[in-house]
């Protein structure tokens, strides 16, 4: 398997197949962990920093869990199949930066992915569609017990697994849940659902879009703390108020479809005709049209189209897979021009 | 440099943000920063922010006033990893520990900052599937015992159910093969 296969691929999460599959996007758990007996990562020496590479790519290949892998060097990738990596959420921004010593392991499914020496050692993610985190969790328990067999895990009986900043330590897990939610935003319920997330000990942002204001209206819930209470009780409690969510979600989108049915469908179709006949577009236009063609589908209003077709515009309408379909650099002009054709292209129908 | 947020106070608190992969760069002031503080978890790290915020570690300060960022002379942020030879002082700056060992060395002075942070000061869950850590186990379920006697004790039944629930799954990871028939999927195959 390589970089240009994945370019034609769809990954696991994009598929929109899990549970609540209209409201929920996906569900990613993250693991922290650190070999024990070195500095962490940003402060080893270039020797250390070389072990810890070699040290967990072999436990890596190792695992009966990762038979199917690509293992990437960041160093040898070019900074358009970093971006891209970045682009389908196999590895973090920041992981991309710097890339000497740097590397991930990536299933053929997409599902599973390790990134080495990013600020810890080890992240471990899984990354499912829908509302699939208690599946997440379960598969990141059981590779990570899978690794930890072989790697000597930076671990204290008082503070857990030990990581590099300590808002990590503890479990190491970060759980996060993309969400949906137009319907909230368009009756001006969000504002509220942040003040109540927050004092739940989760946090929320937007997902795409700077600040507070989220384009799209997609949003990431994910838990804040890591220490003290066991995964299990991290993962059911973000499943519990992500439920809420959901349903809340679900109870406006049909009271709008009783009260405001034909301004909702004016707009869904109106977003349809821009998308279908525009010939320069912004990455933010085409993610607000997007997410209103998603509702739009979600809602039955448009048919001719489905849920996975529009995942997959949201993530080859992206600047590094525009630029990979294309197979060269492009300027965020040409990019507008080059993701216009795309979009047409796949709404022909 | 004045806030990016109220445009009014000084900036003294300097964030690196990563939203939508791009880099940026936010300058704000104490006020603003601490409202921001709710929503920046995930992606600044608590961390950035400690080092503007210097309450929010704290510092045990024998004089009685709070440690100047300058002088770099307080003794108890001086504190070094004897594994990484790190400071404390330049964890307050960064926001980040420079090796395992440090945890250790820090302990007093994280001890409230994680307590801080997290509710919790204690790690409950998951323990690496390795012999010497089961055998920490035996010490860190007679700790817990201990606990668990105390919280009843002061009728905390929130904690007490907690420390209950933690010690069963500690026992019942240390003695697999006693109670129960795992499936092949199930965690905890050794
Ligand atoms: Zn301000
Ligand atoms: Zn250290």
């Amino acid at each position: 398997m390589n970089l240009e296969e994945l370019l034609h691929k769809r990954s696991e999460w994009l598929k929109g197949t899990g549970p609540k599959s209209d409201i929920v996007v996906s569900s990613r758990v993250r693991l922290a962990r650190n070999i024990d007996k070195f500095p962490f990562f940003n402060w080893a020496q270039p020797k250390q920093k070389e072990g810890i590479l070699a040290l967990v790519k072999d436990a890596a290949l190792k695992s009966k869990f990762l038979k199917k892998t690509m293992f990437l060097q960041m160093k040898d990738l070019s900074e358009i199949d970093r971006q891209f990596l970045v682009e389908r959420h196999l590895t973090s921004p920041e992981h991309v930066i710097d890339p000497q010593y740097k590397a991930v392991l990536i299933d053929d499914q997409e599902i599973a992915s390790i990134m080495i020496n990013e600020e810890d050692h080890v992240r471990l993610q899984i990354l499912q569609s829908g509302f699939n985190i208690i599946e997440a969790w379960r598969m990141a328990d059981e590779i990570d017990t899978d690794l930890g067999t072989r790697l000597p895990y930076a671990f204290s009986d008082r503070w857990g697994y030990l990581t590099a900043c300590p808002t990590n330590t503890g479990t190491g897990l970060r759980a996060s849940i993309m969400l949906h939610l137009p319907a909230l935003v368009m009756t001006n319920q969000i504002g509220k659902v942040f003040q109540a997330i927050s004092k739940l000990g989760l946090t929320m942002r937007g997902f795409y879009g700077e600040g507070t204001e989220a384009v799209g209206n997609f949003f990431q819930v994910s838990n804040q703390v890591t220490l003290g209470r066991s995964e299990n009780d991290l993962i059911e409690k973000i499943g519990s108020i992500v439920d809420k969510l959901v349903q809340r979600e679900e109870s406006t989108r049909n009271i709008l479809m009783t009260k405001n049915k034909d301004e909702i469908s004016d707009k869904i179709w109106r977003a349809y005709g821009t998308l279908k006949s525009a010939r320069i577009i912004t990455s933010s236009e085409t993610i607000k049209l997007l997410s209103v063609i998603r509702l739009g589908v979600n809602l039955g209003v448009v048919t001719g189209i489905n849920g996975t077709q529009i995942n997959e515009l949201f993530m080859l309408t992206q600047p590094a897979h525009l630029q990979k379909i294309e197979g060269k650099i492009l300027n965020p002009n040409q990019r507008d021009y080059k993701r216009a054709d795309i979009i047409r292209e796949k709404l022909k129908g | 440099m004045q806030c990016d947020i109220c445009h009014k106070e000084a900036a003294t608190v300097h964030l690196t943000e990563i939203i939508n992969n791009k880099v940026t760069k936010l300058h704000l002031c104490e006020n603003c920063a601490r409202e921001k503080s709710a929503e920046m978890e995930e992606h600044f790290g608590l961390a950035d922010l400690l080092s503007g915020l210097a309450d929010l570690v704290p510092v045990t300060t024998k004089k009685g006033k709070s440690p100047s960022l300058n002088t770099g002379a307080d003794i108890d942020v001086g504190i070094k990893c004897p594994s990484c030879s790190f400071t404390f002082q330049k964890f307050r700056k960064i926001g980040r520990l420079g090796c395992p060992n440090c945890y250790d060395a820090f302990r007093s002075q994280l001890s409230p900052l994680l307590r801080k942070i997290h509710g919790y000061d204690r790690h409950t869950g998951k323990i690496p599937n390795k012999k010497e850590v089961v055998k920490d186990a035996t010490v860190l379920l007679g700790d817990l015992k201990a606990r668990l006697t105390k919280a009843i004790e002061h009728e905390e039944f929130e904690e007490a159910a907690r420390l209950r629930d933690q010690i069963r799954s500690i026992e019942k990871k240390t003695k697999p093969e006693k109670n129960e028939v795992k499936s092949n999927n199930k965690k905890g195959k050794k």
